[in-house]
């Protein structure tokens, strides 16, 4: 990997952006295989103090990095702006058909004071055309805000907020005026395509319809994705939910089924890593199928209602938090019509 | 969107907005798992789907070959594959779950005892995981097998089962010309319904060559001068630099037009040139396939070439010449190299010249498709001092520099207006950030599910032999004539260039 740098101090967006072009200039003349990445723009709003962490994390997504990563590092009480642009490449191999894909990062040191205006700043340093997702781990909501004209994406993450009911009212605000890939709603994929598949065979199908019990097993700090699971259930089997009780440490409630009630309840349970950790649905039956997580994949167990017990393991490697944050990158591109409706009825359930 | 997707969808309320689609509990019984293709490919497919979670959440494996072993040898081969060839370094969890569901059987392909103990694997499994597997047999053995195989298969009554879906995967070759393609497919029709059948072409499970239906069909700039009007004429190219390695056995018998031009070649015309199908579904798309395939003309003795390489030298190191390969008989008359000119003779296509070329130790390697677009009807601009106007061109280059690029005449810079070609390029590799799976693992995949969209019909491969074997034929009655031959690390032979007339092929 090779990189040109520049950087200056006290400096101004038109001068960041002219130095990127000089970077990618001098890169095409060096070297004629060199082809920028022209996937996306995604602009990180972070605490200064801690961008190294972020980039940390952005750093282990590996091959879903963006191709202009714009980091806007806020501290408190700075007056100027610094900047650092690099245009980085893989070592170029001449041999026919080979490329090396260029990646261009810019960080920008502001003030707090210039959160509100920072669309005037990160404007000029973005790749025209290119979609751009704005994400902010440490909260930076007015930085998020002043940058909702040129936000296509915003990638969020409804666990980071303790309370859930303000972390869905964030994100059906945001979800207005931008696509919303929100990271609890990827960590339940794999159990909503488990699921799917449970229920897919024509003989499970008609099973759907009598659904009368589920259980949500999850780390405590992810309730955001438990409760989404459930909205997720409601919107796709059309039941309507209602709020959510807290019941010991556990959330329970009920949403209307045609046939019925169908209670739901959302359990903390200690576990490594965040996310949703089991899945027990029952039908009206008496029948039930549990997903946990296991070794190489999913635990999948079915209790028939004359107590016969099969079990056996759905494959799947984990994608570990990292895994999840490349998926979120990767998914700013997709679109996923359900999670907007799943947020709609997780507002409901947590109201 | 294919049939099989839009049923699923509506049936199951919970699928949509899912990436990753359920796949039906599948028994997948793969013939030849011993082979190269199962443990260079098939093997590492399933282990990458099995770390997506994609498999069917219940999967069983039986490899049969003619080799005894045990289950734990078997497994053990597999293991050792898996961690080769895969394109992700495994999880041994992973690993070891999907081994846990692996078995082998031993037999001859022609015994039915190995079929009758195929039978009572199958039935244990569908008691152990309590409900019927769907089942996928993959034909990855020598083409010989093929036939004998489908046949024992009935004989044992595994072509059909009351409670689940049977299908059958058949590897390439169908056939190795018009009649043993017609022979193998009456076997097939004897046993299977075609909606059982997915025959492999394993290049329609490439990105980039789903691509081209994707440029055609989702852009709307292109589609109004992709016709006879605007398109001077297509050259189809399948490079390699490579030799035949220690495939002398197989590519031998084969040479150049059957081993990529009657396959895969056809596939990219049939892509090129078909109308854009109402819907993605596989019959729509296959449908518009045949009508393509069906409207070319075996070429004449003048508009086909052939050539084997001679020593030379390659990226710099010396190479063989073709009869000089270990294992290629003396005199061999094998083509390594193949270029024809084929019309597709239809409204749309009427006079436009469609080239195809491949071979072996070319200058590189490279598969691409070139749209040559007629010139402006009147140029207003100098030539003088500068390579002036030039006809546009569009590449769908299918690899390995995956991508399009298009051709556009430019000014050049400075007080005069003159003008040069400038290349407008998109890469894979630039604009999207997600690793393409392997080709196999989306067919497998679509096996199991039922969707036929990237197999080839019995329909497609008939009319792709009914081009293909006049050639072949006239090929083998002037064996006795001299081939021509180019040397290894050029463009090919020279007299490909005069098939082309007043036109000239594409630099590799």
């Amino acid at each position: 990997m090779s990189e040109d740098v520049w950087s200056a101090r006290d400096t101004s967006p038109s001068a960041i952006e002219a130095a990127l072009r000089t970077l990618l200039s001098r890169r095409y003349q060096e070297d004629r295989t060199f082809v920028p990445a022209r996937v996306m723009n995604l602009v990180v709003i972070v605490e200064r103090g801690f961008r190294g962490e972020v980039e940390n994390r952005l750093a282990r997504v590996g091959r879903y990095h963006p191709s202009r990563l714009v980091i806007v590092a806020v501290e408190e009480g700075r007056t100027q702006l610094d900047a650092w642009a690099t245009v980085a490449a893989e070592d170029a191999v001449h041999k026919p058909g080979h490329i090396a894909v260029g990646r261009e990062r810019v960080e920008v040191d502001v003030g707090t004071q210039l959160l509100g205006s920072l669309d005037t700043i990160v404007d000029p340093l973005l790749v025209s055309d290119l979609t751009t997702m704005v994400w902010a781990p440490h909260g930076h909501q007015e930085g998020v805000d002043a940058l909702r004209r040129l936000t296509n994406i915003v990638l969020i993450d409804t666990q980071d907020e303790p309370e859930p009911r303000l972390a869905f009212e964030r994100a059906a605000d945001l979800a207005r005026s931008a696509y919303v890939v929100d990271l609890a709603w990827l960590r339940s994929t794999p159990w909503r395509e488990r699921v799917a598949a449970t229920f897919d065979p024509p003989a499970m199908r008609g099973a759907l319809d009598s659904i009368d019990k589920v259980v949500v097993r999850h780390r405590e700090d992810s309730t955001a994705a438990g409760v989404l699971f459930c909205g997720w259930l409601s919107t796709r089997l059309g039941w309507r939910p209602e709020a959510l009780a807290h019941r010991g440490t556990a959330l329970a409630g009920h949403a209307r089924a045609r046939r019925g009630e169908v209670a739901l309840e959302l359990r903390p349970e200690p576990m490594g890593s965040p996310g949703l950790g089991g899945v027990t649905i029952t039908t009206a039956s008496g029948d039930s199928v549990s997903l946990d997580r296991g070794p190489g994949g999913l635990r999948a167990v079915r209790h028939a209602r004359d107590g016969e017990e099969q079990s056996w393991t759905v494959m799947g490697a984990s994608r570990g938090e990292a895994g999840i944050l490349g998926e979120g990158v990767r998914q700013a591109l997709l679109r996923d019509p359900t999670y907007k409706p799943a947020l709609e009825a997780g507002r409901v359930l947590v109201s | 969107m294919s049939m099989a997707v839009a049923e699923q969808q509506e049936q199951n309320p919970l699928v949509e907005g899912l990436e990753r689609l359920p796949v039906p509990p599948t028994a997948l019984v793969i013939f030849g798992a011993t082979g190269d293709l199962a443990h260079r490919k098939l093997l590492p497919a399933l282990y990458n789907l099995a770390h997506e979670g994609a498999l069917p959440e219940r999967f069983k494996l039986i490899g049969v070959a003619r080799r005894e072993k045990g289950h734990d040898n078997f497994r053990d081969e597999c293991r050792t594959s898996i961690c080769e060839y895969s394109r992700r370094t495994p999880d041994d969890q992973v690993l070891d779950g999907l081994l846990g569901h692996v078995q082998y059987v031993a037999s001859n392909f022609d015994d039915p005892d190995g079929y009758a103990r195929l039978a009572k694997a199958l039935d244990k499994l569908d008691q152990e995981t309590g409900q019927p597997l769907n089942r996928a047999y993959y034909l990855s053995t020598a083409p010989e097998f093929f036939p004998v195989i489908i046949e024992q298969l009935k004989a044992a009554g595994l072509h059909r089962h009351k409670q689940a879906d049977v299908r059958c995967v058949i590897e390439k070759p169908f056939g190795t010309d018009l009649q043993t393609a017609r022979r193998l497919q009456k076997v097939v029709d004897s046993v299977f319904r075609e909606r059982q059948v997915f025959r492999i072409d394993h290049y329609l499970g490439k990105e980039t060559v789903q691509n081209v239906m994707a440029f055609r069909f989702a852009n709307m700039m292109f589609e109004p001068v992709w016709n006879r009007n605007y398109i001077d004429h297509i050259q189809i190219t399948g490079a390699e630099d490579i030799g035949i390695g220690t495939r002398a056995g197989y590519y031998d018998q084969a040479g150049a037009l059957r081993d990529l031009v009657q396959n895969h070649m056809l596939q990219l015309v049939a892509l090129t040139c078909m109308e854009p199908p109402a819907t993605f579904e596989a019959d729509q798309v296959r449908d518009e396939k045949v009508k393509v395939l069906t409207a070319i003309r075996p070429p004449s003795p003048d508009e086909t070439v052939r050539a084997q390489y001679t020593a030379g030298t390659v990226g710099g190191e010396e190479a063989k010449g073709y009869l000089q390969e270990e294992g290629v008989p003396a005199g061999s008359h094998t083509e390594t190299y193949a270029a024809l000119a084929l019309e597709v003779h239809n409204w749309r296509w009427a006079g436009v010249p469609i080239f195809l070329r491949t071979g072996k130790r070319l200058a590189r390697k490279v598969t691409e498709i070139a749209v040559q677009f007629k010139p402006v009807p009147h140029l207003a601009f100098q030539s003088e001092g500068s390579v002036g106007v030039q006809p546009n061109q569009l590449i769908l280059t299918v690899q390995p520099n995956e991508g399009v690029s298009i051709s556009l005449g430019a000014k050049i810079p400075g007080s005069k207006m003159r003008i040069r070609p400038v290349n407008m390029e998109f890469l894979y590799g630039s604009a999207f950030m997600s690793q393409s799976p392997e080709a196999y693992e989306r067919l497998i995949l679509d096996a199991m599910r039922g969707d036929a969209t990237l197999f080839t019909r019995n329909d497609e491969v008939d009319a792709q032999w009914t081009i293909i074997d006049p050639i072949l034929q006239r090929w083998h009655a002037t064996d006795g004539n001299g081939l021509p031959t180019y040397e290894a690390g050029t463009a090919g032979p020279a007299e490909a260039d005069e098939l082309l007339g007043a036109r000239t092929w594409r630099a590799l």
